[in-house]
């Protein structure tokens, strides 16, 4: 695309973003407002997960269809331990361990002995996530399940110029998101086995045959991409409830930022979730009936100009 | 290597065309005639349960997959959106005629075959503009894309009440009755299926074989070369989206007179995932397959509650689909090949 082409999109699609603006700023700025802040707190919600999810597919080419019943199984790990305990911190690392465990044992008993069998792996993930949400049915019912937010970080947080009142807890997420992106980028970027990560993605061959164990380092990166997936969970448990059918919509929303962001990219990840946060609130709060269309119209948008996604790498 | 052999094999094919319908004459064995006139005769020996709940159900199922299988089989592209166009279908039936759904005020009550028409012609342009989405990326990434198309349609179908009825859906969407014969009963019902089925599976085995079909397993096998050769790689495999864009949607149409009703939940995730299964299960290497894989899935889902309880149908499919995704990965036709391989050389040496 040229220069010309350029302007001429970021006209097209910016205009109304910003005429969009304009009138709801003047219409309600409390709305709005309140809305942004929503969508960005659904947007660290999104990236926590989505960023495991990418980091595995960055690594081992391993769509990872099990990713929305391992938030699942996290976020309950996650309500029991607090039920226990009543600690949240513990929770969350329960929620964490308990995930990034089955994790582990999905790589090290099944996917090891199917390395490059990109289809096949697909298709197990497809068949785990059936018998997980099943399984988790079973034991734990298809009643609604809902986290009390730490005594610390529940009631809302008041005097807020504009807005005036917003829940401590949902304010709470951006942090935590910017945090995990934080430490995720310092994990990849000055670790050593960060860098074998990002090694890995570029060549997997090439790390192979300079000496390092990959299926050590696959199994360390499932086992965290699935851990942030449970930690996601505990997260979502307060903020929305945990009921059987949650674990396809945070995939979908996981599928979503990924291909809107670029697979395998934890900054594209950070992008796609922003965009898909922002694009989803705003669309239920001004739109209900076609939210869905919006995120599709997006998506769509997307693949149609950048197929790979905004920073996407031919795999 | 083997596959490109095989493309190289298949594309001298299509220069012969004066053996072909000798080929096809030639080629009929005794199993084909007995498996045609058993299904032919099934219904005057099965009760009118198995006839519809059984045959009927398992025909509309497996034509559905059987678009799958075009697509993934011969066309390299595994789509999870395949229940989407079949239920874009199936609610274009229930928007524009079905007069007996009167329950709400969104259907047209067109005359039945031009709601069908037009239901079939519009689930065909969706999947062409799914297929040209999803064919701009490549191998796994069209599963992603078309599973987030199909779960975004069924968030659509849930959340839209203007058009599509919200929550509830569609009631009393059933078949019509022609020239005195009532395709609601099990009889001309399963004969309908059974029709369609038949030309469905006969349509695709003939592609298969035109140049349009040699072509696209030749993209399927290599992209790159079928390109250099001079073939539109993204216009064949969109192509390839609509043709099974018509064969679901067929199915479809089958399958919302079967259930008698369409909503969310027929194009839910479970049922994007199901069509995948069946087709899985059966085994994508011939057309054969998914009607074998559908047949197996109905009757599991049928008999799994005498087995165990009835909600535990999910972890019955589920397990089974694992162990034929684990251990037999070209499904129920791979095991037969494999036994009758066995059989065929009782040694078990050279193959």
């Amino acid at each position: 695309m040229n220069k010309g082409w350029k302007w001429f999109w970021s006209v097209v699609i910016g205009a109304p973003i910003l005429v969009f603006v304009a009138w709801a700023l003047w219409d309600n700025e409390r709305l709005f407002l309140v809305t942004f802040l929503n969508g960005l707190t659904l947007a660290s919600l999104y990236f926590i997960v989505a960023a495991g999810f990418t980091l595995v597919f960055g690594l081992m080419r391993n769509v990872n269809l099990a990713h929305g019943s391992l938030y699942l199984l996290g976020g309950y790990l996650g309500f029991f331990t607090a039920q226990a305990t009543g600690s949240w911190l513990l929770a969350l690392a329960a929620g964490f361990l308990g995930a990034a465990l089955v994790g582990l044992i999905m790589q090290v008993s099944i996917f090891r002995f199917m390395q490059g069998e990109d289809l096949r792996q697909t298709l197990v993930t497809i068949g785990l996530s059936i018998v997980i949400a099943d399984i988790l049915m079973w034991i734990i019912g298809a009643q609604v399940h809902q986290m009390d937010a730490p005594a610390w970080l529940s009631g809302p947080l008041r005097d807020l110029p504009v807005i005036r009142a917003y829940s401590k807890y949902r304010l709470m997420l951006l942090p935590i998101g910017i945090a995990i992106g934080v430490a995720l980028w310092f994990f990849l970027n000055r670790t050593r086995v960060g860098m074998m990560i990002r090694a890995g993605v570029d060549d997997r061959g090439m790390l192979s045959a300079s000496g390092v164990n990959v299926n050590v380092l696959f199994a360390v990166t499932f086992a965290i991409g699935a851990g942030l997936a449970g930690f996601g969970g505990v997260i979502g448990a307060v903020e929305l409830s945990m009921v059987p059918g949650e674990d396809v919509r945070l995939l979908l929303a996981s599928l979503i930022v990924v291909i809107i962001g670029g697979m395998g990219s934890v900054v594209g990840a950070a992008l796609g979730a922003t965009i898909l946060g922002l694009a989803e609130t705003y669309g239920l709060a001004y739109a209900p009936t076609y939210s869905v269309v919006f995120t599709f119209v997006i998506l769509a948008l997307v693949l149609a100009f950048r197929p790979r996604g905004f920073l996407g790498r031919p795999a | 290597m083997l596959n490109r052999g095989q493309a190289a094999v298949a594309l001298s094919l299509p220069t012969l065309p004066a053996n072909r319908g000798l080929s096809l004459i030639s080629g009929i064995r005794a199993r084909h005639v007995a498996v045609l006139v058993s299904l032919l005769a099934f219904p005057w020996f099965a009760t009118p349960f198995f006839t519809f709940q059984i045959g009927a159900q398992s025909l509309a199922l497996g034509l559905i997959a059987l678009s799958l299988t075009f697509l993934g089989g011969y066309g390299g592209m595994v789509s999870l959106a395949q229940m989407t166009v079949a239920g874009i279908a199936g609610y274009g039936v229930a928007i524009f005629g079905a007069a007996a759904s009167a329950d709400t005020a969104i259907s047209l009550g067109w005359p039945w075959w031009l709601g069908v028409l037009v239901a079939i012609a519009i689930a065909t342009a969706c999947a062409a503009f799914i297929g040209w989405l999803s064919v701009r990326t490549e191998g796994i990434y069209t599963i992603m894309i078309t599973l987030a198309v199909g779960v975004a349609f069924y968030y659509l179908c849930l959340q839209n009440y203007s058009v599509f009825n919200g929550f509830q859906g569609f009631q009393r969407v059933h078949a019509p009755s022609v020239l005195g014969v009532n395709l609601r009963d099990p009889l001309p019902f399963y004969y309908l299926a059974l029709f369609w089925s038949l030309a469905g599976y006969f349509f695709v085995k003939y592609l298969l074989r035109a140049p349009f079909g040699i072509a696209l397993q030749g993209i399927r096998d290599n992209p790159r070369r079928m390109n250099s050769l001079g073939f539109n790689v993204t216009a064949h495999r969109v192509a390839a989206y609509a043709v099974a864009g018509v064969i679901a949607a067929v199915g479809g149409v089958l399958l919302v007179w079967y259930n008698g009703l369409i909503g969310p939940g027929s194009v839910g995730t479970s049922w994007l995932i199901n069509i995948l299964i069946i087709a899985v299960l059966g085994g994508m290497r011939h057309p054969i397959g998914p009607f074998l894989g559908a047949v197996v899935f109905v009757l599991l889902q049928t008999f799994a509650i005498d087995l165990i309880d009835r909600e535990r149908f999910n972890l019955v499919i589920g397990g089974v689909f694992l162990v034929i995704v684990l251990f037999s990965p070209d499904g129920l036709l791979g095991w037969w090949a494999g036994i009758k391989s066995k059989v065929s050389t009782p040694r078990g040496g050279v193959r």
